[in-house]
């Protein structure tokens, strides 16, 4: 009885939530039917098959991919696609749909040894683990041994991780079931450490990776690996998270120097990963998403050529138009992040607005600015923007990068674009586009106040 | 000075999750851009310290801090260095291991580099997270002024602002003077007010930010002291320039915590 209720008050803030047009509600409500019944988040996983999603980074766009490649079987899968990521936002999500037999549940890193607790998972994918947000999370090291500890409790839990790194190879390796994955680990400074001994790990060129201090802590072996190679030349060698980029834009491949990627079992299988979505870490998402499916039904094929069909997640990649301007909004919130996507955009030499906010999920401090090589981006039209545009705009002065700061960020893309403020913004839907990159909450705002670009535009 | 001005980041691999290389670019772009030549170091923990005039230590978790630690001491250049007159910068995990004693990830004490006269434990309550303002101590300079003019000495510099997030509790000895009196935030947390330690040119705090991003007269004054032979003796003239966009920042931080929107140990609960 108390369950019915709380699922029913769960949808009914939500539905009010959603009519005073305070947002999509779904943590306001989730939280009203937490109050209700706090063992929600249980009751309403107990009767479906239900894979988590965790990480630093990729987590949205994981979820969604795993999401899309289940559907591919045909069930009915449910999701909490906006982002909200711990319990009120999943239970939210699950009230919302009562018939759907599989969950895919974004979960935050600290949250995940609860949320794995409350929904008896069967697949549990961790992405990576790198400094984020140090305000809340303290030590990327703790969460590791929380991890680690909440998959030594789960036995019916079959883990997909990337054994790439380190921190998530300590996690996992207490896991009764792992599938491990070469996924890829562009940042390594936050994995040296070795998290079983103290020792130091150290990496070769091709991303494997042993602790030097001999304490046995090595890379698994790998079920699969990511590999790169250039169009035309049929595959690639390993690279471990060497990649060389991706291509240029979201949706359109653009021939001379378009990276391709493919999936290398180490039974010499091989598949093509073929996706709208730009970059090396979304090719490396997918095959995260790939295996989780597997191990719930689906067929890689079939789960990646779902994938394939996916142009943006959550309102990255695609162009959309900010303030009149033609824009390509992309979401990095630590240095992880941003090292994956100046790989995709420094390889342009367009204009860039970045945006820094520093509100609570975004962490207070923006000391991680300094950790991102901006220097890259010398030469190019840059605009530093958000409430913390200050921080930015001195590490980009000894960055040696000039820089115009606006605190507005839609006058910033203005600005980027080459306008004059002479108060007419309708219609600029022709120009350079823009690239704008924000953390979380500056992106949220940039696409809440964007528009979906004309078809072909 | 002939030969060019050594900055070593000091294992930014074990040091380095908090931003705080940021403190060895900003010396190093400050000199250059007044015409010093300057040699700026990464040095990870797998190779030998380098020979350095400066040298920055930077945040680190539990584990990796006690790695760097022991490498410090059985690599010795570090205290070898700083006993010469070599001019160190040490920030929170940085600061807790260039002390005597410090807490791994279990609380129990380890050994620290010496370099400075505090003993760091584990705290007990939640961990200090948040903005830090603080007044500097120590009197205006006391001999000639040095090539800043009034900033030759530490007690003339303006107030300090800051970053903090760490579980340790420091502790002071007659070795060392506080670095600055706590106007807001924990600081050292040993119910003295105070924030950080110097002893000579080594410098030790809980400070991110980076440190000297926000607070750009405390790096020319590290600059002079590197620069001239003697911390009294005949400066190195330095030339001033345009700091607007860090000034902008300094204002905005300290505004931003006049009206206690300051928030400590609010979230969750701490270590170190």
């Amino acid at each position: 009885m108390r369950f019915r209720f709380a699922v029913f008050t769960t949808r009914a803030v939500n539905a009010t939530s959603r009519r005073l047009g305070r947002g999509r509600g779904t943590v306001a409500g989730g939280r009203s039917g937490l109050k209700v019944d706090p063992q929600l988040l249980q009751h309403l996983t107990a009767s479906r098959r239900v894979a988590l999603v965790t990480g630093t980074n990729g987590k949205t766009t994981t979820t969604r991919l795993l999401a899309v490649a289940l559907g591919a079987g045909g069930a009915k899968v449910v999701s909490n696609e906006t982002g909200s990521n711990m319990p009120p936002g999943h239970v939210a999500a699950l009230a919302g749909d009562r018939r759907a037999a599989l969950a895919v549940l974004e979960v935050d890193e600290i949250y995940l040894p609860r949320v794995l607790a409350a929904t008896k998972a069967t697949v549990v994918v961790l992405l990576n683990l790198s400094r984020d947000q140090l305000d809340r999370t303290n030590e990327v090291r703790m969460v590791s041994g929380h991890w680690r500890a909440a998959l030594a409790a789960a036995p019916h839990a079959t883990v997909v991780a990337n054994a790439d790194d380190p921190l998530v190879v300590w996690a996992a390796g207490a896991a009764a079931q792992v599938r491990w994955v070469g996924a890829g680990l562009r940042w390594q400074l936050d994995a040296v450490g070795c998290p079983s001994c103290e020792g130091r790990i150290a990496f070769d060129a091709a991303g494997s990776w042993a602790c030097v201090t001999g304490c046995g802590f090595v890379r698994p072996n790998l079920l699969v690996t990511l590999s790169t190679g250039q169009e035309g030349t049929g595959g690639g060698q390993s690279t471990g998270g060497q990649s060389t980029g991706g291509q240029s834009t979201g949706g359109q491949s653009t021939g001379a120097q378009s990276t391709t990627y493919d999936a290398e079992w180490a039974d010499g299988r091989s598949e093509p990963i073929r996706l709208l979505l730009p970059g090396r870490f979304n090719h490396s998402n997918a095959l995260m998403a790939a295996v989780a499916a597997e191990a719930m039904g689906i067929a890689i094929a079939d789960g990646l050529a779902a994938m394939a069909e996916v142009d943006e997640v959550a309102g990255r990649f695609t162009t959309r138009l900010v303030s009149g301007v033609r824009t390509r909004l992309m979401l990095a919130k630590n240095p992880a992040g941003w090292s994956e996507l100046l790989d995709l955009v420094g390889k342009e030499d367009g204009p860039i607005v970045i945006s820094i906010n520093a509100r609570t999920a975004d962490g207070a401090d923006p000391s991680w600015l300094w950790d991102v090589p901006f220097e890259r981006l010398a030469g190019r039209v840059v605009v530093a923007t958000g409430d913390r545009c200050r921080d930015l705009s001195v590490r980009l002065h000894y960055a040696g990068v000039a820089h115009v700061m606006e605190d507005d960020p839609l006058a910033a893309v203005r600005i980027a674009h080459g306008d004059h403020d002479d108060g007419d913004h309708d219609d600029h839907d022709d120009g350079e586009r823009v690239d704008v990159i924000g953390n979380y909450t500056a992106f949220a705002e940039l696409l809440r106040a964007s528009q979906p670009a004309r078809v072909g535009s | 000075m002939t030969a060019p001005l050594g900055i070593a980041v000091v294992y930014p691999d074990l040091l380095g999750t908090y931003g705080d290389g940021g403190n060895g670019l900003i010396l190093a772009r400050r000199a250059q851009w007044r015409g010093f030549e300057v040699v700026l170091t990464q040095a990870p923990s797998d190779a030998a310290v380098p020979e350095a005039d400066i040298y920055c230590l930077g945040g680190g978790e539990d584990g990796p801090q006690v790695r760097a630690a022991r490498s410090l001491i059985e690599d010795g250049t570090l205290a070898r260095r700083a006993a010469a007159g070599a001019v160190v910068l040490a920030v929170c995990a940085g600061y807790q291991i260039v002390g005597k004693t410090f807490p791994g990830a279990d609380g129990a004490p380890h050994e620290g580099v010496g370099l400075l006269d505090i003993a760091t434990a584990k705290g007990t309550g939640p961990r200090a997270v948040g903005e830090l303002v603080g007044e500097v101590v120590g009197e205006p300079s006391d001999d000639s002024p040095g090539a800043l003019g009034a900033l030759g000495a530490l007690g003339a510099l303006p107030t300090l602002t800051g970053f903090e997030n760490h579980g340790g509790k420091t502790t002071l000895g007659p070795g060392v003077t506080p670095l600055a009196r706590v106007v807001h935030g924990v600081g050292n947390g040993d119910g003295s007010g105070t924030e950080g330690a110097v002893s000579g040119r080594v410098v030790g705090t809980y400070l991110h930010g980076p440190l000297l991003a926000r607070n750009p007269a405390l790096a020319d004054l590290l600059l002079d002291w590197a620069l001239s032979g003697e911390p009294a003796g005949d400066r190195v003239p330095l030339v001033a320039f345009d700091d607007r966009a860090a000034d902008a920042l300094r204002e905005e931080r300290l505004a931003a915590t006049v009206g206690g929107r300051r928030r400590v140990g609010t979230r969750r609960r701490g270590r170190r």
